[in-house]
């Protein structure tokens, strides 16, 4: 039997990670087969991958695919931190963070805002399911107003959202998913990849065990009945070519700075994925009228990353070695002499 | 008039933060030490931006002193909030330069009054209204400059020397400083015995360099390439110099590109996040903090110690738990630093005792984290920060990088993959690590601050954890005896005095001073923790030995007296000095003299 292999020459399998140790029916667990997919048709080479992340079920997952990549599980909240910093080491690396809920909107909300601020090249996954599953079933700060517990408190506190802060910083890429529409996805994960600056994908990944309840707002049928996506999404990697066989004028095409495509096609009204304040509205009118509008919601891939920036080369900093981190001899020993 | 007193006087300037004395004083420290004389300026300034009052004590000896004295000789009294409080710190028979609208009425009659009408001088003699504050500040130089005898050649190469970078400052700075040197020569004859007078032997080939320059420089050198900082007194020099070093000397002429690469962070916690995250992927990275900084980056210290990643933390302490006193010195954070974070955790902490080990142990801080994996610590303090002391130049280093066991594409390819993060393969505790972006299929693994065991797989087994556990202790060991030894003086007498850090100042001159009172003391140095074996063999060979600090608690006292044997315990008794000034040499003297009945 032959395997197919991608462009870097590995099978599916490649990509595989550890046994999941999360419940069986997690929307996380979706999202990890989802970003296995998508990691392997773009070819991505595991030992350029970074995979870091924070504390709670979420920032578990990157030890469940490509296990062969390096991955940094740190503290709580500080997945942005460490991402930040391994990125100046080594601008080659792909960095692809996952988050979650508490670990972004509480803990995190901090250094989430402050990545954004700065446009770090990497991609950001929220599994957002609105609960802390791991200490047993709190609300987390993306719980919608009037959401009910499994044992039956009500929230009473307005939600944080991820894609609507991320959107009034000036985030350079904002979109929402659900863990169970993989169609919706695979395409934004791989745009996310690509993209040359933060990327914020907020995926409503619903919790079995504490909040899949009716009465809660991150249920898996309660997003199935209240999901509207903008618009389809696909994605078309640099290395191939775009064929549109769409009717002119349903589709809209971003190209991205490494020569990417994101293809949006209109489902109902049209929305500019290039225009934050329709972005915004987008939002704020599925809240107003209950809906999850998932897709693609803003993206602008000219803004400058934070490496670029800060004038970082596109050379490894780790491999800098002492003749172009030391002064010369003579350097020391006049700016020695300037101290006299 | 009195036998004269030749170069061994201290001067105090009161004035007020944000006026500009600083420069000032400056100018008179450079011209001093351009005669040849040992200064050791302190600077005492207030959590302000603007109007507090402000004090710059400069010591000078002819033997080089450097640690605070607290008896002043010459007062240079220019802010009338506090005049009154500062004319008790003049020593009977000191001299007082005042501002002479200062109400003098029941002023005390042992001292030497010059009242200079600073304010008037200013506004007739100062063309220029926007400097006029600035200038001000400038005559007392020349007043000082009369009245000890400096000569003009010295003030012009202080002036000149401090406004290096702005040489079109020199001609208004020197006429101001020239209004208050001829009003010295018109108005006063001499009525004090302090004179200075060129000399040789103590200063040649040493430069003036504050301690946090002297750090920077070393991290430059040390091959830092990630720096995440945020902006703490009195740790922010430390970023800023090094933010100018490598803007001057690391930044690639033609693409413009910067091989240091420097982030002013949203906190601490995300300071030390980003330089542990930097370290990780194989840079050498640092933070430097101070006070509440130190505190936040606790939980980030204990990963990078769990998960072995190696970064240096410069902790340049301030008095105080909380706030404290933002802009004073202290030695109080060595018990906290040493086991940041919550679990069992123990850190490499190294202890400069001296500007010249603030560059070497910066320098050095970058091995030491790469061969043990592990955050270094590097304690500094205001005092030894922030404030100008005297050294010799320093010295290129000899040596490249040391980065470790790091294993290559090639050390993958030949052992067949066949690796484990966390397996202790050559029994000194010390792992084999993998960096990210190595091309080969087994380099990659989890790093995590969760259980893990050789492989780094996760694990919550008991025996696991005690196992790795144990090996991260062995780690500590083999590191131990890798740090920089203490530095060790003795001459078999029965009383040894044990300090670190700044505290070795004031260790000198108590050793002088009681050795000239014939009580000769032995004295070693820490230079880093743990603690090293010499320090229980140093308290074995003495009946008393003092440990002397700059703390409420006795920190260090504590941390030898837990790893004496038993029966050394009680041969160890403590100093402690924690007012948030430098400690002087009189704070360790006093107490020998009581305890010991030093001959005073």
């Amino acid at each position: 039997m032959s395997t197919t292999v991608n462009r870097a020459g590995l099978a599916r399998d490649a990509y595989k990670g550890a046994a999941t140790t999360l419940c069986a029916g997690c929307g996380h667990n979706s999202i990890t087969n989802h970003m296995i997919k998508a990691l392997y048709e773009l070819g991505v080479e595991p030992h350029l991958l970074a995979k870091m992340s924070g504390i709670g079920c979420s920032s578990k997952t990157p030890a469940y695919f490509v296990e062969t990549a390096h991955g940094f599980n740190g503290v709580h909240g500080r997945m942005p931190a460490l991402t930040t910093g391994a990125h100046l080491a080594n601008r080659q690396l792909i960095m692809l963070g996952v988050s979650g809920d508490g670990d972004t909107a509480s803990i995190g909300l901090g250094q989430f805002m402050h990545m954004i601020r700065r446009n770090v090249d990497c991609t950001y996954i929220i599994e957002d399911n609105g609960t802390y599953g791991l200490t047993k079933g709190q609300f987390s700060a993306t719980a919608d107003l009037g959401s009910v517990q499994k044992k039956g408190a009500v929230n009473t506190f307005q939600p944080i959202d991820p894609c609507a802060v991320a959107l009034a910083l000036g985030c350079s890429f904002v979109a929402r998913s659900f863990s169970g529409d993989g169609k919706q996805v695979v395409p934004l994960i791989k745009a996310a990849i690509a993209h040359r600056g933060t990327a914020i994908l907020d995926i409503i990944s619903p919790c079995v065990t504490f909040n899949d309840h009716d009465g809660s707002t991150k249920s898996y049928s309660w997003v199935k009945d209240h999901e509207e996506s903008i618009a389809d999404v696909s994605f078309i990697p640099y290395f191939e070519e775009v064929q549109v066989d769409y009717e002119p004028g349903t589709v809209r095409d971003v190209r991205l700075h490494d020569g990417s495509h994101i293809l949006l096609k209109k489902l109902g009204d049209d929305h500019d994925p290039t225009d934050r304040r329709a972005a915004i509205k987008v939002i704020e009118e599925g809240r107003a009228e209950g809906h999850l509008v998932t897709g693609l919601l803003y993206v602008d891939a000219e803004m400058s990353d934070f490496a670029t920036t800060e004038h970082i080369p596109q050379r490894p900093l780790k491999d800098l070695g002492e003749d172009e981190l030391r002064m010369t001899r003579d350097e020391f020993v006049q700016f020695m002499s300037e101290f006299a | 008039m009195t036998e004269s007193i030749v170069n061994d006087l201290t001067i105090q300037a009161a004035t007020v933060n944000g006026s500009g004395s600083q420069t000032a004083n400056l100018v008179l420290t450079r011209a001093i030490f351009h005669m040849g004389i040992p200064v050791a300026p302190k600077n005492v300034f207030p959590s302000n931006i603007e109007g507090l009052p402000t004090w710059y004590q400069l010591r000078i000896t002819p033997e080089g002193h450097m640690a605070r004295s607290d008896k002043v000789d010459i007062l240079i009294a220019f802010n009338v909030a506090t005049w009154r409080e500062d004319l008790k710190s003049v020593r009977p028979g000191g001299v007082v330069i005042h501002e002479e609208a200062f109400s003098t009425a029941d002023v005390r009659t042992d001292i030497v009054y010059y009242p200079v009408p600073f304010s008037k001088l200013a506004k007739s003699k100062i063309q220029s209204d926007t400097l006029r504050k600035q200038l001000a500040n400038m005559i007392y130089v020349g007043v000082v400059a009369g009245l000890l005898g400096i000569p003009w050649g010295a003030i012009e190469h202080g002036v000149k020397r401090q406004f290096l970078p702005k040489p079109k400052a020199v001609p208004v700075n020197l006429d101001a400083i020239k209004v208050g040197y001829d009003y010295w020569q018109d108005n006063f004859s001499k009525q004090d015995p302090y004179r200075l007078e060129p000399m040789t032997g103590v200063v040649e080939g040493k430069v003036l360099v504050e301690g946090n320059q002297a750090a920077a420089l070393g991290a430059l050198m040390g091959g830092v390439t990630v720096v995440a900082w945020y902006p703490i007194t009195p740790s922010s020099s430390l970023c800023e110099y090094l933010i100018a070093y490598a803007d001057r000397f690391r930044v690639d002429e033609k693409t413009g590109e910067k091989h240091v690469s420097v982030v002013q962070a949203e906190d601490e916690l995300a300071a030390v996040g980003m330089a542990i995250g930097a370290g990780w992927a194989g840079a050498r990275a640092m933070t430097s903090t101070s006070g509440p900084g130190i505190s936040l980056m606790a939980e980030f210290s204990g990963l990078a110690y769990y998960a072995e990643v190696p970064v240096v933390i410069f902790d340049i302490q301030r008095i105080g738990p909380s706030t404290g006193l933002p802009t004073r010195t202290s030695q109080a954070d060595i018990g906290f630093v040493y086991t940041l974070s919550h679990g069992d955790t123990k850190h490499l902490v190294l202890l400069p005792g001296t500007v010249e080990e603030c560059y070497e142990f910066a320098r050095d801080a970058f091995d030491h984290s790469d061969r043990f994996q592990t955050p270094v610590f590097v304690l500094s303090d205001l005092d030894l920060g922030m404030n100008l002391w005297m050294t010799p130049e320093f010295k290129y280093p000899e040596k490249g990088f040391d980065r470790g066991k790091v294993l290559s594409k090639q050390d993958l390819e030949k052992l067949a993959g066949e690796w484990g993060r966390y397996r202790d393969v050559d029994g000194d505790g010390v792992t084999y690590r993998t960096i990210p972006g190595t091309d080969h299929p087994a380099a990659g693994y989890f790093t995590r601050g969760s259980g893990h065991d050789e492989q780094a797989r996760y694990t919550e087994g008991a025996e696991a954890y005690a196992r790795n556990m144990d090996r991260l202790s062995r780690k500590l060991e083999t590191a131990r005896h890798a740090l920089p030894a203490p530095v060790v003086e003795e001459s078999g007498a029965s009383i040894g005095l044990i300090a670190f850090g700044s505290t070795h100042s004031a260790v000198i001159e108590a050793r002088e001073t009681l050795a000239a009172a014939g009580k000769a003391i032995d004295y070693l140095r820490v230079r880093a923790l743990p603690l090293s074996d010499d320090v229980a063999e140093f308290v074995r060979r003495h009946d008393h030995v003092y440990v002397v600090e700059q703390n409420r608690d006795g920190q260090l006292f504590d941390l030898i007296r837990l790893a004496l044997p038993a029966q050394l315990v009680e041969r160890v008794r403590s100093i402690r000095h924690y007012n948030g000034q430098p400690i002087p040499a009189a704070a360790i003297t006093e107490p020998l003299i009581q305890l010991e009945a030093v001959p005073a």
